[in-house]
């Protein structure tokens, strides 16, 4: 059992649980993630480790509210627990150990940016992050990554920072020549505009997958990508690859593999079968 | 164990009044009734039926069955303890050779082990090991408390088991009864490795995996769920923390078969598909919270036991046709017998000499049919077994709306790339000696990730040896 010991609202349908997991928090690396199982007849989820605290033994996860499992995570309150979680899992992410970093974050993809900035702060490198949402109530992470560098914020209706999408501000820097790698996390088309921006330019794109998973352990090979035409598991050969060699509309089209599927749940959970509230 | 016998004292039948009685049938599950549920298709032996079928038994001067026995069951003692009437003893008797009757007895090729060994199968039918096996473990899991497990003293020594499968539980309930402290690490949340992700509920009811491991649990071994070795903890970590290690966890990674379409929504690897429904109870959506796509015309491709396994799960969710495609014919399938007359009776049709060359799917990349070529056999490859060639122009379509890829896995690296001083083979495999030691000392392994893809009773039968070796390298060290 994983005790939650505090949890932040960050943006309407965001929010961040600090849970007790005192073994992961000691040794996970930026990029890693944890398979989540909230209790008895749950659904297994990835997430991505935002952030650690290893002196109070607790670990970060960030989580979109989109369908039943998600909302039910996040109506936990502190007290209650997460039953079971396991990880750290998928490989660490390459961190540059010199250059100018560029991490561009899209909605809750920022908070998976988080500790790659975290990292590449902790070797020295300068971080510039831009992140964005549609709104400013969207954005996210934006005290905790201004902490480690330069922020740019973008909102896509102009209510805060920088008016446009990330790719914008993005596509400023680059020209400028103001980074040698790049990472980018967020929704499919977001980073697909992304690796599209810097391929030309020759510039080194790290990106972060989030396919469907079940075990998260090279098992189910459910999570197949594919990237250079060959196909990877995300849980053991990711789930950070080389933008530039992912076929982003295989990775979006498996995505709604189950589409049906979470209709269905979340109509059975706003009729009153959601476990909220019962953990 | 004879003198704790509580049978009364009838005189025993002669060996022609043994030889005179059928091997007894064990009733099932109407297969048209059975194939739209996920109870379990073997209904088990009543106890008059049991006994009279242990009677069967010549207990013969000199048994050949044990020898079948991947962890030599002492099946002549347990059957002449049944046939008694002495069930305690016969389940006393069973629990000290094996940890899992309840499984083994379900899931074991029994006819090409102990039962194919069975001196009375020379001239007619073997005696039914199988069933009287089952019929003891199951009748131990509802006395629990009349068979305690008798413990050696504790020997001070602290052992770690890398998975909770059959072997790795097999050499826990091993070293626990040796008086060592045992602690199990599994990936998943739930213990039983194959026995709950992978093998369904019909053959196998999940409250038969649980109540077996709860049995090794109050014997003292502890099980630790979420734990990845190589991710959570290294081996050599353990190393530090332990006296000996044994690895059993499993085989790890599905094999796709490398052809266009494979990543077409609706193709599953047989793992993913049985750990959805079997691990997950998709079965079950939406009580349930894991999905799993319920397809109506269902391909599954493999001839062995998880291909049969996956064809007749997809008929319980409701397929309205569900085929085996395999490239060689009846005869050289993998699967056991049971398996595949229990399939042709519930229903599956299968494709013979056909080899799937491409996954076809519509305009929104959903699977609408599996193409395929026929095969004809031709010179033995390197298994033995006659190598199927292509016939040319033979191409043809399955239409199928969901693909199951049952072809087999390969090691999974998590735990052997963080301990790069496993010596491995060139797939992958831990590399053992005879007493399943790896190149590390302390460190044992065994089953699928030793063996590549292999059965669950071979499992148990690598954790009860590298269990004995290990006990001997406990007593040895400092």
């Amino acid at each position: 059992m994983h005790r939650i010991l505090s949890k932040t609202p960050l943006s309407p349908n965001v929010t961040r649980l600090d849970v007790l997991a005192p073994r992961i928090a000691q040794i996970r690396l930026p990029g890693q993630f944890v398979i989540v199982r909230r209790g008895e007849g749950a659904e297994r989820i990835p997430l991505t480790i935002a952030d650690a605290n290893p002196d109070a033994g607790s670990i970060a996860l960030v989580i979109q509210a989109v369908g039943k499992s998600t909302r039910e995570l996040t109506a936990l309150e502190p007290g209650e627990a997460i039953t079971d979680i396991a990880g750290p899992l998928g490989h660490a992410t390459e961190l540059v150990a010199s250059g100018r970093a560029l991490c561009i974050g899209g909605g809750v993809g920022t908070a998976v940016v988080h500790p790659i900035a975290q990292g590449l702060h902790a070797r020295g490198v300068p971080v510039l992050s831009i992140i964005g949402g549609r709104s400013r109530e969207w954005v996210i992470f934006e005290s905790e990554l201004r902490r480690l560098g330069q922020v740019i914020v973008c909102t896509d209706d102009g209510s805060y920072g920088r008016h446009g999408f990330v790719t914008d501000a993005a596509r400023d820097i680059l020209a400028q020549g103001g980074a040698d790698v790049v990472y980018a996390v967020g929704p499919v088309p977001m980073m697909r505009a992304v690796v599209n921006l810097t391929r030309p330019l020759k510039v080194r794109t790290i990106v972060s997958l989030n396919p469907v998973m079940v075990d998260g352990t090279g098992m189910c090979g459910g999570c197949r990508v594919a990237v250079g035409n060959e196909t990877k598991f995300a849980c053991v050969d990711g789930p950070e690859f080389d933008g530039h060699l992912v076929d982003f509309d295989l990775l979006m089209d498996r995505l709604t593999t189950y589409r049906e599927f979470e209709q269905q749940a979340l109509t059975a959970c706003e009729a009153g079968a959601c476990k909220i509230g019962l953990a | 164990m004879q003198n704790n016998s509580k049978a009364p004292s009838v005189s025993k039948p002669t060996t022609k009044q043994r030889l005179a009685i059928d091997r007894q049938k064990m009733s099932e599950q109407d297969p048209l009734i059975r194939n739209a549920n996920f109870e379990e298709v073997n209904l088990g032996l009543p106890e008059k039926v049991a006994l009279l079928e242990a009677e069967r038994c010549l207990q013969c001067r000199d048994p050949k069955c044990v020898a079948g026995c991947p962890v030599m069951v002492d099946i002549p003692r347990f059957v002449a303890l049944l046939s008694e009437g002495d069930l305690a003893g016969a389940a006393q008797s069973m629990l000290s050779d094996n940890a899992l009757p309840g499984v083994t007895g379900r899931v074991c090729p029994q006819e090409t082990q102990c039962e194919v060994l069975c001196i009375r199968g020379h001239k007619g039918l073997p005696v039914a090991i199988g069933y009287l096996e089952r019929y003891v473990g199951d009748w131990a899991r509802g006395h629990t408390g009349q068979q305690p497990l008798v413990l050696a003293p504790p020997s001070g020594r602290k052992v770690a088991v890398v998975g909770s499968g059959p072997g790795g539980l097999t050499a826990a309930g091993e070293l626990v009864r040796r008086g060592h402290e045992v602690t199990v690490f599994e990936a998943l949340h739930k213990p039983g490795g194959v026995l709950v992700y992978g093998i369904p509920e019909f053959r196998l009811p999940k409250n038969i995996v649980r109540a077996e491991v709860a049995r090794l649990e109050e014997a003292g071994v502890k099980i630790v769920c979420n734990t990845v070795i190589g991710r959570t903890y290294t081996v050599q970590e353990l190393r530090q923390q332990f006296d000996a290690l044994f690895i059993a966890n499993g085989a790890g990674l599905p094999v796709f078969m490398n052809v266009p379409g494979e990543n077409l929504k609706g193709v599953y690897s047989a793992n993913e598909y049985l750990t959805r429904v079997n691990l997950m109870a998709a079965y079950q959506f939406p009580r349930a919270d894991t999905p799993v796509l319920k397809g109506t015309r269902i391909a599954t491709i493999g001839g062995g036991n998880v291909a049969m396994d996956s064809a007749r799960t997809a008929k319980r969710l409701g397929a309205a046709t569900s085929t085996i495609v395999y490239r060689r014919t009846r005869k050289e399938m993998p699967a056991r017998a049971e398996e595949i007359h229990h399939a042709e009776e519930e229903g599956i049709e299968f494709e013979f000499l056909v080899a799937p060359i491409e996954v076809m799917g519509n305009e929104k990349r959903w699977v609408e049919g599996l193409k395929c070529v026929r095969m004809q056999l031709g010179e033995p490859d390197a298994s033995g077994r006659p190598r199927p060639v292509a016939v040319p122009g033979s191409e043809f379509v399955i239409p199928c709306d969901t693909v199951v890829v049952a072809v087999g896995t390969r090691a999974n690296p998590l735990l052997t790339a963080t301990c790069p001083e496993l010596k491995l083979n060139k797939h992958g495999n831990i590399i053992v000696d005879e007493n399943g030691m790896t190149s590390l000392p302390g460190v044992f392994a065994g089953g699928d990730i030793v063996r590549g893809a292999a059965t669950v009773i071979l499992a148990m039968g690598d954790g009860k040896r590298a269990a004995r070796a290990m006990d001997e390298y406990l007593r040895l060290i400092k």
